[in-house]
């Protein structure tokens, strides 16, 4: 069925198709929404969960990890700082092997104090051990979580969904919601390998010695690298029921492309209509959206950068001291590879500043412009 | 690809009046992408609501600088603020007064259209008489200035999407949309 | 009364031997914790009124209910005195080891 939500409600369905059992959250600006639609449901009784109230983003998840390690459909949502107060507990989801789902709404760290987007919430967690998928549109939002429970469940590895925040979160766009009979055929309940029960007790989580450690993390990364394949078929098999591939990347015109934008989130649709206005110029522009950031789809963007002369990665966040953290990735990626792109490096769009067709005309200008960056970052919209 | 600016204060419903019209527009079979403000609203303070519509999918997610369209739900802020900041040669201004609209001193590269919504809202008891909610009654009037949506489907985005006095609220629109 | 196991020393010769995950998988059965004591606890059943305080509070599971009745398993037992603080009859005493 076809309705205009909201990027927050879009997580709050996806949750609700995927029959989530247990939900802990704690509210945040920009984040409200997709708790309060759920605790609606859960309520009413549209959603047979287990609603859980906590006083902080650490006890929410927390309470996720205990209901996941009991055997239970698990979501959550948060956001900046709650995310950054979580940071402990997300250590304890990978590491315990505990398939919680969580969206979270990307906005800028504070201080100073903001509630716009930028990355730099979800990439500060980047080792943690997380899945993590990026997402341009509320429709993918949804159907993201779908696919992102079958994901985790198999590898008993944690997702995060993770959108703008205004840009989805609060923004509304017409969303397929599909059919709850369909949803429950491509979506297993929940059957974990292990579990917290008195028929059968274990303790979990603990002393693990030097003869043993290395192992538990072995087996994590070993498992964290089927993730692409899994995330291929997954998303093909979710495209033969529902009609949407989801993949690891969003790529657009970029087999004959001279040049490639790299993005992510909402800027990488945005980059879309800029290549199409680049394009009827003469220009061979291509647009490489990154959806699964973590783990990183080092074939894919090989692959698809490996034939292109340029590419200007665009990163709305940065790691201090070093580069845009997409920037790093994908030069990171193209190590060693035969054919080496020029790979110019962007940051623009930090604290919410709007990420605009102008902005990517003038990354293109710049970038197509010379033969190689005269920076290291090359900062789009700073008030000089 | 239409993109139109709503202009209300906070606690008028304006961003409701922005949904209401993309419901209605996507049971056409349409695209849409509708947003308040990013940021806080408060009551009573200037605020906005946007809409792009298409009949492709919009890959656009910057904000609207340059509306085709803008839609006054608040009289006063004709005054107050610059309503034709962006807006594009030719672009329509819809305000919510009981004016004639060649009262209002508007460059003449821009056409004005009125419709009384207040005194709409106010005869359907929607609101208060010191605070009518005339989202309804306004979207009504765009619907037909703009041929947008066949009325039908705004009276049934309404019956949905409109929790409190639903047919009264569907009598408003369609008085405006007649009125208009 | 969780099964009693068989305590055997578990060694893993490869990560595919170990489970995913850091649990309990048995292993502290071999380990016989009970040499770590140098005072053990004792108690006198004579005062005890069978409440199952003890048992619930050792940290080690150190102490069944044998027909209603605490018995220390002191194999296990590390002699932290836990037992013998939370008992509310005081009917448990620590006592040193015989060196
Ligand atoms: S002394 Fe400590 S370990 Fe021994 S039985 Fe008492 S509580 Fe358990
Ligand atoms: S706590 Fe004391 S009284 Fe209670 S069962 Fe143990 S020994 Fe007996």
């Amino acid at each position: 069925m076809k309705k205009v939500i909201m990027g927050n409600h879009a997580l709050s369905y996806g949750a609700m198709l995927s029959r989530a059992q247990v939900i802990a959250a704690y509210p945040i600006t920009p984040q409200t929404q997709v708790v309060e639609l759920l605790s609606e449901m859960c309520a009413d009784g549209t959603l047979n969960a287990k609603f859980i109230k906590v006083e902080s983003e650490h006890s929410a998840m927390a309470a996720c990890l205990g209901a996941s390690l009991a055997g239970a459909r698990t979501f959550t949502a948060t956001s900046a700082q709650g995310l950054a107060l979580m940071h402990e507990l997300l250590h304890w989801a990978s590491g315990g092997r505990l398939p919680v789902v969580m969206g979270n709404i990307n906005r800028a760290m504070a201080p100073g104090w903001s509630i716009w987007t930028d990355q730099n919430d979800s990439l500060s967690q980047r080792d943690t051990g997380w899945i993590q998928f990026y997402c341009a549109s509320n429709q993918e939002v949804l159907d993201t979580v779908i696919q992102a429970f079958k994901v985790s469940e198999k590898l008993m590895i944690p997702s995060m969904i993770v959108l703008d925040a205004f840009a989805l979160s609060h923004t509304y766009e017409v969303v397929d919601v599909p059919d709850q009979d369909k949803v429950d055929a491509y979506l297993p309940p929940f059957n974990p390998p292990f579990r917290l029960t008195p028929d059968d007790p274990h303790a979990f989580g603990g002393l693990t010695s030097p003869e043993h450690y290395m192992e538990l993390r072995y087996k994590l990364q070993k498992d964290m690298e089927k993730v692409p394949a899994l995330v291929e078929e997954t998303g093909k098999e979710y495209e033969k029921m529902f009609g949407r591939y989801l993949g690891q990347v969003d790529e657009y015109l970029c087999d004959d492309a001279e040049f490639i934008f790299v993005t992510s989130g909402t800027a990488g649709y945005t980059a879309r209509v800029v290549v199409d206005e680049l394009r009827e110029k003469g220009i061979k522009a291509g647009n490489l959206r990154i959806k699964l950031f973590r783990p990183f789809p080092f074939e894919k963007v090989r692959s698809i950068l490996s034939k292109v002369p340029k590419v200007a990665v665009v990163d709305r966040n940065i790691s201090y001291g070093h580069h845009g953290i997409f920037y790093q990735e994908v030069k990171s990626a193209m190590y060693g590879q035969p054919h080496q792109p020029v790979i110019f490096g962007f940051i623009t769009g930090l604290g919410g500043r709007d990420i605009t067709r102008d902005t990517f005309k003038e990354i293109a200008d710049y970038a197509l412009s010379k033969s190689q960056a005269e920076e290291e970052i090359v900062w789009i919209g700073v008030k000089k | 690809m239409i993109e139109i600016r709503f202009h209300g204060r906070g606690g008028q419903g304006t961003v409701v009046a922005s949904k209401i019209l993309a419901d209605a527009l996507a049971k056409e079979g349409n695209y849409v992408q509708a947003y308040p403000e990013f940021g806080v609203e408060r009551r009573g303070a200037p605020v906005f609501a946007f809409i792009r519509i298409d009949n492709k999918p919009i890959y656009d997610k910057s904000r609207i600088y340059t509306p085709d369209h803008v839609v006054v739900v608040d009289p006063t802020l004709v005054e107050a603020i610059d309503v034709t900041e962006g807006l594009k040669d030719g672009g329509y201004i819809i305000i919510n007064s009981d004016k004639k609209p060649e009262e209002f001193k508007f460059p003449s590269r821009y056409k004005v259209f009125t419709i009384n919504a207040t005194e709409i809202a106010v005869k359907h008891k929607l609101g208060t008489l010191a605070a009518p909610i005339v989202n309804t009654a306004i979207v009504g009037a765009v619907v037909k200035i703009l041929n947008l949506t066949k009325l039908e489907s705004l009276v049934e985005a309404i019956r949905e999407g409109v929790p409190l006095k639903p047919e009264d609220n569907i009598k408003a629109a369609i008085e405006a949309y007649e009125k208009a | 009364m969780s099964k009693k196991k068989e305590a055997k020393k578990i060694v893993f010769n490869s990560e595919k031997e170990m489970p995913i995950v850091a649990m309990s998988i048995g292993s502290m059965l071999y380990n016989k914790t009970g040499a770590w004591r140098n005072i053990k606890p004792v108690i006198d059943l004579s005062k005890c009124i069978k409440c199952g305080i003890c048992w619930k509070f050792c940290p080690d599971a150190s102490i069944d209910i044998i027909d209603d009745w605490p018995q220390i398993n002191y194999d296990y037992c590390k002699g932290c005195g836990i037992c013998a603080e939370e008992c509310p009859q005081k009917c448990i005493v620590m006592v040193e080891e015989e060196k």
